[in-house]
């Protein structure tokens, strides 16, 4: 026990090799995951901010399995700066639309008046879009939290 | 098909029952992590796989999609689990807890 203590102490990072290969092996399912509970969130319980969530938590895995330097490596900082404002335009720009072209704040059915559709087509596509707005950034507002909290802000060095 | 997905969720919560028992009863942290992680991965996949076949009582296309997407969950579970119980171990190592001997016993 205590040589296996004093292996561990030695090189208390580098023998992560379980570790690494299972979130390798995961964190594009969990991603694949979070892509389906947004898409699927109008119609079955999920959405955006918990899709977004999910998302958010494959780069977080990343970053503890790994380090901070490989999940910038995959998603970095202006991305994630462009996503999460991106994610909060397209939120307002479609209720925003919906109230330009006559209906209220958020009201899908006027949508109707730019791409006829049909009124309960665009009630459910309307939720879809926004939805997809509030998971990006969902996602990107909780990978960037995790960023500046891990590294003190400086992005150098984290967990 | 209803009885074995019956035996299976029954022996599901068997290895849940003993995980739980191996939880309140082993001396420390270790051994208590030594029943949880085992009993509970393996409980989890039985009881799944379970839910799964009961699924699928009444086939079509539609419920065997949903048994695909229960056995996905299960596969994750079997490769999640083993590798949170290796890290939560790992960290108590490098932290230094100590495992119980036999001098805990005598005192």
């Amino acid at each position: 026990m205590k040589q296996l203590q004093e292996q561990v102490a030695r090189n208390p990072e580098g023998d992560n090799l379980i570790i690494r290969t299972a979130v390798r092996l995961l964190v594009p399912f969990i991603q694949l995951y979070g892509l389906y509970v947004i898409v699927h969130g109008h119609y079955s319980p999920g959405g955006g901010f918990q899709g977004g969530v999910v998302l958010g938590a494959s780069f977080i895995l990343l970053a503890l399995a790994y380090d901070l330097k490989t999940s910038l490596r995959f998603m970095s900082e202006r991305v994630n700066n462009l996503l999460s404002n991106l994610g909060a335009l397209i939120f307002i720009g479609i209720a925003l639309l919906c109230a330009l072209l006559g209906g209220l704040f958020l009201d899908y059915a006027a949508l109707e008046r730019l791409i006829p559709l049909g009124a309960e087509e665009w009630h459910s596509l309307g939720i879809f879009l926004v939805e997809l707005g509030v998971g990006l950034a969902v996602m990107s507002i909780m990978v960037s939290l995790f960023w500046d909290l891990a590294s003190g802000g400086d992005m150098e060095e984290g967990l | 098909m209803l009885w074995i997905a019956g035996f299976l969720i029954v022996a599901g919560l068997f290895f849940f029952a003993v995980g739980v028992l191996g939880i309140l009863r082993f001396p420390d942290f270790y051994t208590r992590l030594h029943a949880a992680g085992k009993c509970d991965s393996l409980a989890a996949v039985l009881v799944i796989a379970g839910v799964a076949l009961y699924n699928l009582t009444d086939y079509s296309l539609a419920n065997l999609l949903v048994s695909i997407k229960i056995m996905a969950i299960a596969v994750f579970v079997f490769v999640a689990s083993p590798t949170a119980t290796h890290a939560i171990t790992k960290a108590a190592l490098v932290i230094g807890v100590e495992p119980w001997t036999r001098k805990d016993r005598e005192q």
